[in-house]
Parts: C-alpha cells; structure tokens; sequence
C-alpha cells in the first residue's frame, strides 16, 4: 500500500490572509505551550501535563479549516486544540493552574480542558475512549440536519486499543460525519510506536480494513494539514462519511511533565527539530514575500496576549470550596439520597 | 390498565417517550429488525423507522460512546447493552466519561442517557451472562440506578428516566421478562428514587430489588402462614437516588431490617443499607441486620446450583426467623 498524499502543502490557492491566520495560530500554541512550561517549573501547576511543543501545525491546520460551529474532541495533549477553537488563554492557563480564572474552575485541569461554547467537546484522558463519542456528537448533527462536522484528534498510541477500531467501523457503516486525525508523534508514551504495531503506519495502514482511503501527510506543514482538513471536512459535510488522516508530527519534549524523553536517539530528535512546522512556515511566508517585519508584529502581539492572560490567570483566587460537590447532576447538585 | 408483561412494558415506557419527543433515539445489538434478544423493543422499529430505532455492530465502547455524544449534542438516546455482564468491556465509557463529564467540565455538559440492559440471574445462562450488577453502578458518582420488579414500574421508571437529565442505568431482570401485571394505559410516569411499600407488616422490614421483591413477598406469605411473622416488603425501584426516607421509616416502625439481594455478598448494596440504618437508626433496631444475598461465588448453570446460590424465599424466611422467633 502507498498511502497517497491528501494535498500539496504550497498550493497558491490559500490566501495570504489564512497563511498569516495560520502563522499567528501556530505561534500563538506553541507560546501558550512554552509559557505552561515555565509555569510548571515555577510550581505554578500541579499534577501532569502533556504539551504538545512541535505538534502545532495540526491543531492549527484543523483550527483555521474549521467553522465554529463544528466539535472538537481531543486527548489529554489539548491545550492547543483547545486553543485554537478560540477559548481564551486566561481560562487554559487558569485551568492548568487549578483557579477561579479556569475553563472549569479547577474541576477538570489540564486532561479535561473543554469548552462547550466553543464546541470544542472535550479533552479526553483515557486511550480511544473519545473517538466512540465523537461518532455519537457526529450521529446526532447527522439525526439534526445540521452541517457540523466531529474532528476528533488522537495520538498514535490510540490505533492499538480497541475503542479505535470499533469506532472507525461504526463512523463507517453510519457514515457519519467525523474526522478522525492520527498524530503521529511516533512514540505511545516512552516506546516506539513501531516496536508495538504490527503494521508500519499505524493508522494510514488500518484504513482500507474499514473501506477507507488510506491518508498520510506531512503534520509539520501547516498547508499540508490546512488543504488536508479541508477536504475532510467538506466530504463529510456533503454526506460523505468519515475520514481517517495520519500526520505525521514529533513532540519536542517527553510524553508529559515527568519525561525527559531521553529514550530518543539525539540524531532524530535533532532531524525532527529541523523540521519544526514554525521556522518552516516563518521561510515559505518570508519565501512568498513576507516582511520580516510583520510576522515579528504577529510574534509581538501574541507575547503581549499570553504575558496579559498569565498576569490574570496566575493572580486569581483557588476555586471556591462550594463547587467541589456541585454539577454531579443536572440539577446542580450531588445529592445521592433523600 | 391492561394487562402487559414486564417484557412489553419495555418497549410501552420508550414508545411512550418517542412519541411526545422526538429527541429520543435508540441504538443497540439486534434491538431494532429483531426487536431485542429478549423481546423488549418489538414494535419500535416500524413505529418509528430506521433513523429513530438503529442495530450497531457488536461494538460496547463504540455503542455508548455514540450514546454519550449525542446526548451531549441534544439527544436524548436511549442504549442498550444486551446482558449487563457486558457493561465490563465498556465500563470506561460508562464510568469515567458518561458519570464525570458534567462534573468535570463545571456543569457545561448534561448528559440525559439511559443505558438499558438484561441483569440478574435464574434463566441458568451460566457465569458471564447472569451477574447482578446494580451494585457496580452504584458505587460510581454520577450515575442513577434503577431496577423495576413489576410491569407497571418498569413503563412509569423508563418513561421517568428517559425525561431526566442525567445518566440512569436501566436494569432490567431477564427472569423477571415473562411476568405480567397492571400497567396504567396512557401516560404513566414513576418517580425515581422514590421506593414503594408493596406490603403492609408490623415484625420485620424486608427490603428488596428486583426479582428479589416476588420472592420476599412469596416469603412474606410463608412467615405469615407458617409463623406467623408479619412483614413489611419494600421494594427500593431506584438504588441512586436512593429513598433512604422510606427505608428508615420503614424500618423504625417494625424495629427490624432484612436486605434481599441478588448481588455476591461482597459489597453488594444491601451493605450501603445496613450500614445507613445501623448509622442512622441503631437505638430503634430490636436486633442484628441480616442480610440474604447471594454467596460470594461466580453463578453456575446448573439447575440446582444455581437455585441454591440465588436467594430464595426459603432462605429469606430462614434469614427473618434468625432475627424474628
């Protein structure tokens, strides 16, 4: 099988203006990412966290294809998927940090960031789990009428448990409009994705078991992902069915805040690190005429917008105690007996 | 009120609820063209079509998955999981996504589901296809729990469980399918969390679930017949929200408690009971809680082994004359 590209990455059909939406979004994931970093080592945030350095192209690509009223369900390495979708840094920063300031108060943290005004859906924290549910979000837009599309981004690791599979085989024979997106940052957590498959491209070559067109393309060139998603979307918005995309993409750092990923041979790490989607799309827009000048402004504003948002985030109040026992139920309470 | 099997008061509670909304879909194993493996969803198919009444693969995750979705996105689904044993190849979906969303997303997401599904044992399917299992989904925060003895319940519980906003597990009794009763025509609609006194007694309070309520009143009439014992049977119908209310009026007024359930000994929900009682009621009890449940063991498929692990009103007489002589 010869997975076939699902676009170009420099067709001159993408606006200058969603080129630089597209830079801006990149940037603006991959400082928010950095500066969840900083926070962490400031013992700022507690707990885990899974960042996804080196992964933006993706969730911008996706973001920017997208309309609003689409879902989003994502794992637990969401804070860029989260992002893009439009919620606020104030509430992602708030969220990790576990205050008043955050997307649920601190009731979810950084696993479950979700945000149904956006409809972004979920961040999803146990493997495969979220693929079944982002059919159902899929079947009812389906039952509705509606055009909304369900993109549910998961990691490669995902394509060995059986929620995957049972998933795809259902968003098939439905044919239910759902986007399913592999990342393939080419390790589960600490092993090589290919050490544990059985096939060479772990979602690419499980796509014809489900009557499906096998996609692979580059995760590290936003145009790529932008024309990718696009497609995607519009065959599922025609009623089309689903789709089964895998990008391929490398997370600078470990799996989460515990890994230092030292389990990476040096020389890939250094090979990925060339291919970084964000001083490549820096080139190709300079390339096209760019001036160096404004992608530095893009840069600048987006600085100022996380140093904002982290002064508001990192000054609110904890949660009150209250809402630790509210919203079990739809009532608002936790009440179990009479 | 006519006269309907429990099996049929399935379907009557659902269609009663797919008619006045159409908001609610159903989705399951064999449920739709051959309307259940047990029968309970005959009729549903051709009342209301294919896009309402949909058969999925053999696929757990992937059916309550598609359930919790879609419930998050304004439906109102209804799933089922043929044998509640089952519930063990997809409890992720239904424990840590269905239960905590709400709760961990601040209250942003309702999730109004019913998960319906064949529990309990007595029809000898043998070890994997008999457990009782009310008790798993009553430990999890964020579920309701319901499990109806008698027709008229099983119709007024769904129709109830359908219209709420939160998660409800749907137990229903496999060898309880072929028993009939009095199900009120039209409407009809039974509060959850709400338990029924369905025998008056003044020496002992027998409380019970499911196909453990015929048999506690069946020994309620052999202690009244045969030594003279009055019992008081309530039937619990939801164990969350659990009628705790009920349970220790009840109880206060005969001074004694007996729990009957299906569940292995272990953690079964009759100790949440007793416990609760023994809290909250201890200086009006005459004596020790007894609890008759099943022993700690897998089910067998045997006839006579199954009998003898499954409570039945032998045992529970045997269990009251303990407390009660």
């Amino acid at each position: 099988m010869t997975p076939v590209p699902a676009a170009r990455g420099t067709q001159s059909s993408i606006s200058p203006e969603t080129r630089l939406k597209l830079y801006r979004t990149m940037q603006e994931c991959r400082m928010l990412e950095k500066r969840a970093y900083d926070l962490f080592m400031q013992n700022l945030i507690k707990g885990t966290s899974h960042l996804a350095l080196g992964q933006e192209a993706i969730a911008a690509g996706f973001g920017v294809a997208m309309r609003p009223e689409d879902y989003t369900f994502c794992t637990y390495r969401g804070h860029n998927h989260t992002l893009v979708r439009g919620v606020g840094m104030t509430e992602i920063l708030g969220e990790l940090m576990g205050n008043s300031s955050g997307l649920m108060r601190g009731k979810g943290g950084s696993m479950h960031l979700t945000s149904v005004k956006h409809n972004m859906l979920g961040s999803y924290a146990i493997i495969g789990a979220h693929l079944t549910i982002a059919n159902g979000a899929a079947w009812s837009a389906q039952y509705r009428g509606t055009e909304q599309v369900a993109v549910c981004f998961f990691g490669d690791g995902t394509t060995n448990i059986g929620a995957f599979h049972e998933a795809l085989n259902f968003a098939v024979i439905w044919k239910l409009p759902v986007v399913f997106v592999c990342e393939n940052n080419l390790y589960m957590e600490y092993t090589s994705i290919h050490d544990v498959t059985a096939v060479e491209r772990p979602a690419a070559d499980r796509a014809s078991a489900y009557g499906l067109e096998p996609v692979l393309i580059d995760g590290n060139d936003v145009d790529v992902v932008y024309r990718t998603a696009q497609r995607a979307l519009d065959l599922a918005r025609r009623g089309g069915g689903p789709s089964l995309i895998e990008a391929e993409t490398y997370r600078h750092g470990g799996h989460s805040r515990a890994d230092p990923g030292k389990y990476r041979p040096d020389e890939e790490v250094k090979e990925w690190l060339n291919k970084d989607p964000l001083p490549r799309y820096r080139t190709r827009l300079a390339q096209m005429g760019v001036s160096d000048s404004e992608l530095q402004k893009i840069d600048d504003e987006t600085k100022a917008k996380i140093d904002a948002a982290t002064e508001v985030a990192r000054n609110a109040p904890p949660p009150p105690l209250e809402i630790a026992s509210t919203d079990v139920w739809a009532n608002g309470g936790s009440a179990w007996r009479n | 009120m006519a006269q309907l099997t429990y099996r049929d008061a399935v379907a009557a509670g659902m269609a009663q609820e797919m008619r006045r909304d159409p908001s609610v879909v159903f989705l399951g194993e064999d449920v739709a063209a051959a309307g259940g493996v047990f029968k309970t969803t005959v009729g549903l198919l051709d009342e209301f079509g294919p896009k309402r009444v949909k058969d999925t693969p053999i696929s757990e995750q992937a059916i309550l998955g598609a359930a919790m979705g879609a419930a998050m996105t304004g439906l109102r689904p209804i799933a089922e999981i043929m044998f509640s044993d089952f519930f063990a190849v997809c409890w992720d979906i239904v424990v840590n996504q269905i239960a905590k969303a709400r709760y961990m997303t601040d209250g942003q997401i309702t999730m109004p589901l019913v998960i319906k599904s064949g529990n309990g044992g007595g029809a000898r399917f043998g070890a994997q296809h008999s457990q009782s299992v009310e008790n798993w989904a009553m430990a999890i925060p964020g579920l309701k729990v319901v499990a109806p003895a008698f027709p008229a319940d099983v119709k007024g519980l769904m129709a109830a469980a359908i219209r709420d906003n939160d998660p409800v597990l749907f137990f229903e009794q496999k060898s309880l399918y072929a028993t009939k009763g009095e199900v009120p025509d039209g409407e009809h609609i039974v509060e959850l969390g709400k338990a029924n006194v369905v025998r008056e007694g003044s020496d002992v309070t027998i409380v019970a679930l499911a196909l453990m309520v015929p048999r506690a009143l069946k020994a309620a009439e052999i202690l009244q017949e045969q030594h003279g014992i009055n019992a008081t049977v309530v039937d619990l119908r939801s164990l969350v929200p659990l009628d705790t209310q009920t349970i220790l009026r009840e109880v206060a007024k005969t001074g004694r408690l007996v729990t009957v359930e299906e569940n292995p000994r272990l953690c079964g929900w009759g100790a949440e009971i007793s416990s609760i009682v023994a809290e909250e009621l201890f200086w009006d009890l005459d004596g020790p809680i007894v609890r008759v449940t099943t022993p700690h063991i897998p089910l067998a498929a045997a006839n006579n082994l199954e009998d003898a692990q499954l409570p039945n009103p032998e045992r529970i007489v045997a269990g009251v004359r303990q407390l009660v002589d």
